[in-house]
């Protein structure tokens, strides 16, 4: 029995989707340019994360080894599926900004390989803290490497809070007047990214 | 295993599948019943808001939002595609025209709106999809800079309006820092536009199409 604390710790730090097993990295690298793009896509992760753990758990015991990959194929779909339905009619600005990646969620591999290795063999309870927090390891990830990038790119943090959070900053917060345009080209997530994966690694060392 | 205990598994494990294809089918189902309505005002405002940004201040009491005419190509609009045309009229006259066109810009083609008065002013422009430079030529959009307004109430005023080019060429059009490209795009189909509307405003008044 794993212990609620090693789970979180497993997820947040330990192997953590995006630093550690480097999975869902074309949505990371792509979406990650603005702080307003990576939480949107993160919230959406985490949703899908945690529903197909909990699913997946309470259903254990009915899936038989042969078809339990394609079952978790049907299942993440529907969820990724609504989820982009949600955002379509209560987020329609995020939902055009995020894209092609909103629906691409279904190929994160975190998804399916949480189901199989965690969720399969677990109570939901665990099942569900495990989607928590992996999701939020992904989470993580995308915001320090979406603020980087924003930050470096355009001086600004936080532009288009609004479209997330009614009432919140439009323009965000400006910490410098202009940026260097590199950081939020496609270049830019390499190299944010592997300063983060930098950073990470030394302090684990 | 012997053959009775496969043929169980096998039953077993179909029938899984399709209870998992039921649940799935389901939560997609609900999700779509639930966001539907939503879904569908969203996109019908969506649409509403951009022929109304290139409208502008232009009074009007019908407009062919989803039958447009269609200007087949080869014509001497911009682009190669066919051309969406949308008429806005008042008292049964046209007071308007909307014209979906495409530019050729720096990183692809620049799908553009283009609103024009029966006196062939411009009305607006809105960028509706692009793929150029984030951060260089993405200040064509009205999200990002107010450049695209710099087109309001423009007018052609012959073939020696000098006018329609960007500053450095003498014209009224300020360029962008590090894309010239894109904004000379955009001018130049806006121009044309207004040109070949110019040329057959007396077709389109009388509700034909040239």
């Amino acid at each position: 029995m794993t212990t609620w604390k090693a789970i979180l710790r497993d997820g947040l730090w330990v192997n953590n989707p995006g630093l550690v097993q480097l999975l869902g990295l074309c949505p990371l690298l792509a979406i990650t340019t603005s702080v307003v793009n990576a939480l949107g896509l993160a919230i959406a992760t985490l949703f899908v994360l945690c529903a197909s753990n909990l699913i997946v758990s309470l259903c254990r015991r009915a899936l038989l080894k042969e078809i339990r990959i394609p079952v978790y194929v049907l299942l993440i779909a529907a969820l990724v599926t609504a989820s982009e339905l949600f955002f379509y009619a209560y987020l329609p600005a995020l939902h055009a900004r995020l894209g092609i990646f909103l629906p691409l969620i279904v190929t994160n591999c975190t998804i399916v390989a949480r189901a199989e290795s965690f969720a399969s063999r677990q109570p939901p309870g665990a099942a569900f803290a495990d989607g928590l927090a992996h999701g939020l390891g992904f989470a993580g990830v995308l915001l320090v490497v979406g603020a980087l990038r924003e930050l470096l790119g355009t001086g600004h943090l936080f532009k288009g809070l609004h479209l997330l959070v009614p009432g919140a900053t439009q323009d965000g917060i400006a910490l410098a007047s202009d940026g260097l345009l590199l950081a939020v080209l496609p270049p830019g997530a390499f190299f944010a990214l592997a300063l983060v994966l930098v950073i990470r690694n030394w302090i684990a060392q | 295993m012997s053959a009775d205990t496969t043929s169980t598994s096998v039953w077993r494990s179909t029938l899984t599948l399709v209870a998992f294809a039921v649940l799935a089918t389901a939560i997609v189902a609900t999700t779509w019943v639930a966001t539907r309505e939503r879904i569908a005002q969203n996109q019908e405002a969506a649409r509403l808001a951009e022929f109304a940004a290139v409208l502008g201040s232009v009074a009007f009491d019908t407009l062919n939002i989803d039958a447009p005419q269609t200007i087949a190509s080869p014509h001497t609009l911009p682009g190669t595609a066919p051309v969406q045309m949308f008429t806005a009229k008042r008292a049964g006259q046209p007071v308007a025209w909307v014209f979906n066109v495409q530019a050729q810009g720096y990183g692809g083609p620049i799908d553009l709106m283009i609103g024009i008065t029966h006196e062939v002013t411009v009305s607006g422009v809105r960028v509706i999809a692009h793929t150029e430079t984030p951060g260089l030529g993405d200040d064509i959009e009205r999200e990002r800079s107010d450049w695209i307004e710099s087109f309001d109430g423009m007018r052609w005023r012959g073939d020696t309006d000098q006018r329609w080019a960007l500053k450095s060429a003498g014209g009224v059009f300020d360029s962008f820092t590090g894309a010239s490209i894109t904004p000379r795009a955009v001018v130049q189909a806006v121009a044309t536009t207004v040109r070949w509307t110019q040329r057959h405003q007396e077709t389109l008044l009388a509700g034909e199409l040239p």
